[in-house]
This record gives C-alpha cells, sequence and structure tokens, in this order.
C-alpha cells in the first residue's frame, strides 16, 4: 500500500503531531484553566484598561495562530475587516472596526468580540451563547484575506508564467517561468507520475494548484509583518477543506476495483462485518491524517518560532534576545524547508490516493 | 479546543477561493503551461529522434563509401591483377612466337646455306674439275710440245709396266 519512503514521512509527522499536541497542552493548560474562571473575559479587559497587564506567552501565541477580524499593522494599528454574519434573522455586514471598542448594536443583535470571536450581547450587557449559535460567521478575517492576497499572487505568477510560455514557444525558458518550470515538472514527474501513472495528466490541475496554494500560503505565515503572519495552513479549517477535496477526488474517480477492495476484499465472507467498518473508516482516516499533518505541522513552526520570541517578554531582558533571535532565524530557515516539504507531501500523498483509487488490477 | 475546531466562515471561503483558483489556474495557466511543456519536450523529442537518425543515416552512408571504396579497390586489384596475367601472356605468346620464328628461320637459313654449299659445292667441283683438266690439258700440252719428252714418258710407263 505505502511506500516505505512515504512511511517514514508519515512516522515523522506522526511524532511531529505528538510533539505539537504536547507543546499544545502545555501551552494551553494555564491559558484554559483561567478561561474557567467565570467573567474572566471582563476582568480581563477591565485590569488591561487599567494597570500593566502580565504577560501571558501562551495567550500571545493562540492569538497570533488563530484567526482574526482585523489585520495587525503595528502598535495599535489594525487594518479593519469586513464582518458578514448569516443570522437566523438575516444577513448582516459591518466593519470590523466597531467591535473595536465594547459592543456595536447591529440590525438583528447587538455583537461584541470575544477572543476574536462575535459574540453576541443580550440587553444586559452579557454574552449570550444561545442566540450565538443561530448566528454564523462568514466574515473576511484575516485569514480570509491572506489567501486572497495569496491566490491574487498565484493567478498573477501563473498567467504570466503561461503567457511566457505562449510568447516564448519551443524556446527555453525565462525568468520566473524558468524558476517555475522544474517546480512544475517535479510535481509532474515526480508526484504525479509515478504515483497516479499514465491517466495523471487529468490530476495536474487539482495538484499543481494544491501544491503551489499550500506552499505560497505556507510562505507566506512565515513573514512576520503585513501581508504575512496569517497562519492559513496552520488553520485546521482550511486543512479540512484541502483534505476534504483529497477525499472527494480519490472517492469519485474510484474505480471497480477501488469498491471492491473496499467493500468485497479477499478474506473469508464472515470477515465482512469486521471489513467494513475498518475500510469505510480507512477512506476517511487517509485525508484525515492529510488534514492534521498539515495543520499540526505548520501549526507547529509558528508556536516554536512565537515561543522563542516571547522567551525576551519572559524574561523581561535583551540579553535574551540575541538567543532568541539566533534560534528564530534556524527555526525561520527550518520552516522555509518544512513549508515546501509538507506542500510536496500533502500534494504526494493526494496523487498517492487518487492512484490507489484509479488502479487497474488484473486478476 | 479551539484551535482544533474548524470556523465555518474560513471552511466556506477556503472552499469557493480554492475552487475559483483551481477553475481560473487550471483554465489560464496549467492548460497552457502543461500543453507548453508536453508540446516542446514532444519537439525536444523529436529532434533528438532525428538527430540519432541522421548520425544513423550519416553512419550508414560512411559504411556505405567505405564499402564502395572497398570495392573500388577490390576491382582495381582485380583489374591490375588481370592486366598483369595478361602482360605476362602477351609477352611469353610474344616470346614463344618470336623463339618460334627465330627456329624457323633459323632452319631455313641452314637449309639455305646447305643448299647454297650443295650448289656451290658443285659448282666448286665442276670447275675444280674443269680446271684440272684445262691444267692437265695445259700440261699435256707443254709436255707433249717436245716429241724426245713423249717419247721418254712412254719408255718410262713402258719401264715401269716391265718392272711391275
Amino acid at each position: 500500500m505505502y511506500n516505505s519512503p512515504i512511511f517514514k514521512i508519515k512516522i515523522f509527522s506522526i511524532l511531529r503531531v505528538f510533539a505539537v499536541f504536547l507543546a499544545l497542552s502545555a501551552f494551553s493548560a494555564p491559558a484554559f484553566s483561567q478561561h474557567d474562571a467565570p467573567g474572566h473575559g471582563q476582568e480581563a479587559h477591565e485590569t488591561g484598561a487599567g494597570e500593566e497587564k502580565k504577560f501571558e506567552p501562551s495567550e500571545v501565541i493562540l492569538e497570533h495562530i488563530a484567526d482574526s477580524h482585523s489585520w495587525h499593522l503595528w502598535g495599535h494599528t489594525h487594518i479593519p475587516l469586513p464582518v458578514i454574519l448569516y443570522t437566523d434573522k438575516g444577513i448582516e455586514t459591518f466593519s470590523s472596526s466597531h467591535l473595536d471598542h465594547g459592543h456595536y448594536a447591529g440590525k438583528y443583535y447587538t455583537y461584541a468580540l470575544e477572543h476574536n470571536k462575535i459574540k453576541v450581547v443580550n440587553a444586559e450587557g452579557q454574552i449570550d451563547e444561545a442566540a450565538t449559535k443561530n448566528v454564523w460567521d462568514f466574515s473576511i478575517t484575516r485569514n480570509v484575506a491572506s489567501m486572497w492576497l495569496s491566490i491574487i499572487l498565484l493567478m498573477v505568477i501563473f498567467i504570466s508564467v503561461s503567457s511566457a510560455y505562449k510568447k516564448r514557444e519551443g524556446k527555453a525558458p525565462k525568468g520566473l517561468q524558468s524558476f517555475l518550470e522544474p517546480v512544475i515538472l517535479f510535481v509532474r514527474d515526480d508526484i504525479a507520475k509515478p504515483n497516479i501513472g499514465h491517466k495523471y495528466a487529468r490530476f495536474m490541475p487539482l495538484l499543481l494548484t494544491m501544491f503551489f496554494f499550500i506552499w505560497i500560503n505556507n510562505l507566506i505565515g512565515l513573514v512576520p509583518f503585513f501581508p504575512g503572519g496569517a497562519n492559513l495552513t496552520g488553520n485546521i479549517a482550511v486543512t479540512l477543506v484541502m483534505a476534504a477535496i483529497t477525499l472527494i477526488v480519490v472517492n469519485v474517480n474510484g474505480n471497480k476495483y477501488y469498491w471492491k477492495h473496499i467493500l468485497l476484499p479477499d478474506v473469508p465472507k464472515w470477515i465482512y462485518p469486521i471489513m467494513w467498518p475498518v475500510e469505510i473508516v480507512g477512506i476517511f482516516s487517509k485525508p484525515f491524517a492529510l488534514m492534521i499533518r498539515l495543520f499540526a505541522n505548520i501549526t507547529a513552526g509558528h508556536i516554536i518560532v512565537l515561543s522563542l520570541i516571547s522567551l525576551i517578554f519572559v524574561f523581561k531582558s535583551f540579553a535574551i534576545a540575541p538567543v532568541s533571535v539566533a534560534f528564530v532565524v534556524f527555526m525561520d530557515v527550518l520552516e522555509l524547508l518544512v513549508a515546501v516539504l509538507q506542500a510536496f507531501i500533502f500534494t504526494l500523498l493526494t496523487a498517492l490516493f487518487i492512484g490507489n483509487a484509479i488502479e487497474e488490477h488484473h486478476h | 479546543m479551539e484551535l482544533v475546531t474548524p470556523e465555518i466562515g474560513l471552511v466556506f471561503w477556503t472552499t469557493v477561493s480554492f475552487l475559483i483558483l483551481l477553475a481560473i489556474l487550471g483554465k489560464f495557466a496549467w492548460k497552457p503551461i502543461m500543453t507548453a511543456i508536453d508540446e516542446r519536450e514532444r519537439t525536444i523529442e523529436e529532434a533528438l529522434f532525428k538527430a540519432e537518425a541522421a548520425k544513423e543515416e550519416m553512419a550508414r552512408l560512411t559504411s556505405e563509401n567505405e564499402a564502395l571504396l572497398k570495392q573500388a579497390r577490390a576491382e582495381r586489384d582485380v583489374i591490375l591483377a588481370e592486366a598483369r596475367k595478361v602482360k605476362e601472356q602477351i609477352v611469353g605468346d610474344a616470346k614463344d612466337a618470336a623463339q618460334k620464328e627465330g627456329a624457323r628461320m633459323i632452319e631455313s637459313a641452314r637449309l639455305e646455306i646447305n643448299n647454297m654449299k650443295a650448289i656451290a659445292l658443285a659448282d666448286v667441283k665442276n670447275q675444280v674439275a674443269t680446271l684440272s683438266l684445262d691444267i692437265a690439258e695445259k700440261v699435256l700440252r707443254k709436255q707433249f710440245e717436245d716429241q724426245g719428252k713423249q717419247d721418254q714418258l712412254v719408255a718410262d710407263l713402258l719401264k715401269e709396266v716391265k718392272l711391275s
């Protein structure tokens, strides 16, 4: 099923996932214990306004890797982003700048931000969780804006490259074209062809889009200031969508051998009741692993970098800065590698799953 | 955990955006790029194939030329050898003919010589006979001019006859 190098990558990734969860639990334990305290949000607001707040690295890190309704530029300057809410009473749109200072009375409800989430506030000024459940948040958040930026970049880059192919037809590639052609050929010759076989051409657009989308968003995520910094590929929603696309493409293209292998495997009939759940879990576990792997790898990188930076503030000393910066530079270089590696693995495994699903067996 | 809970908004926008990106890049980027790359690869492959074919053709021509040259050389050798043989034959024939002619001429010369010798000898014999006769006549005439000598001779002869 899996050839050995991929299996190694899997083990490596699983180790990383465990490492991330260890790191997450270590960081989040204090944060969540605080969140459990009733009315903590408001307390924080009150104390934050008054005296100097104690530096909480876990809070800062989680805030940085989570999505946000405004795009931080510098200091206290933010770019407000549009809020789009689908409520049970209708669609509501307003600028997130209205939520910067307390509550905003919209058309249907009154809203407030709590931990960068939009909540409905009732008449008494308390957060109304029941009413919040009726409000679906389709806002253009920092991640969405960053994703659109990456999409515009991808379109500009590849449409210009494609026009270069038209202009310089049959000639050797030049400039950006010559930088990207080996990557495109890599996706074709080392990802698509060996895993999918001769029917690879149909899946090339998907694999190329996936590869470059993940790669460029990983890279944009590494840029620490505007317009980078959004942790898009480290967001479970994004990796969920990517993995779901893999799931759908694999199963829509699965041929009779693929389905026979799942529904009527070559085992005695009485084992079928055991095999079916296993195989059906198998259908979902493969894309699920893709989702977790990408999310965990990218988030882990962000957490490590932010933790190293946080050290400076935890120790409240400039002396630690050179050490932190040295480690951060090391991590950033490593993350550059991880950025392309994760894009590669995601695309490779997608190609492998597609290849398994469309493989012709001759029994 | 907040971190691993997908938000509906981002799921929605990612799905929409990614599918639009896929559609646009698929139509305006990947299709032309892949076609161009395939086209170029095919052209290069064809060019390589043609170059290989040309090389083979060249090699074939060279070997053909060489074969021709070899054949020509062999032919030349054969012709030369034949010419030499013919020359030798001609020379040999000429020699034979010359020898035969010489021998014939020598033979005929010998015959002629012999004939001539015989004739000359006969002539000489005749002349010697004539001369001898003449001399004998003249001697006789001289000897018998004197009657006394004739008588003496007759007497001598008679004497001799008597003796024997």
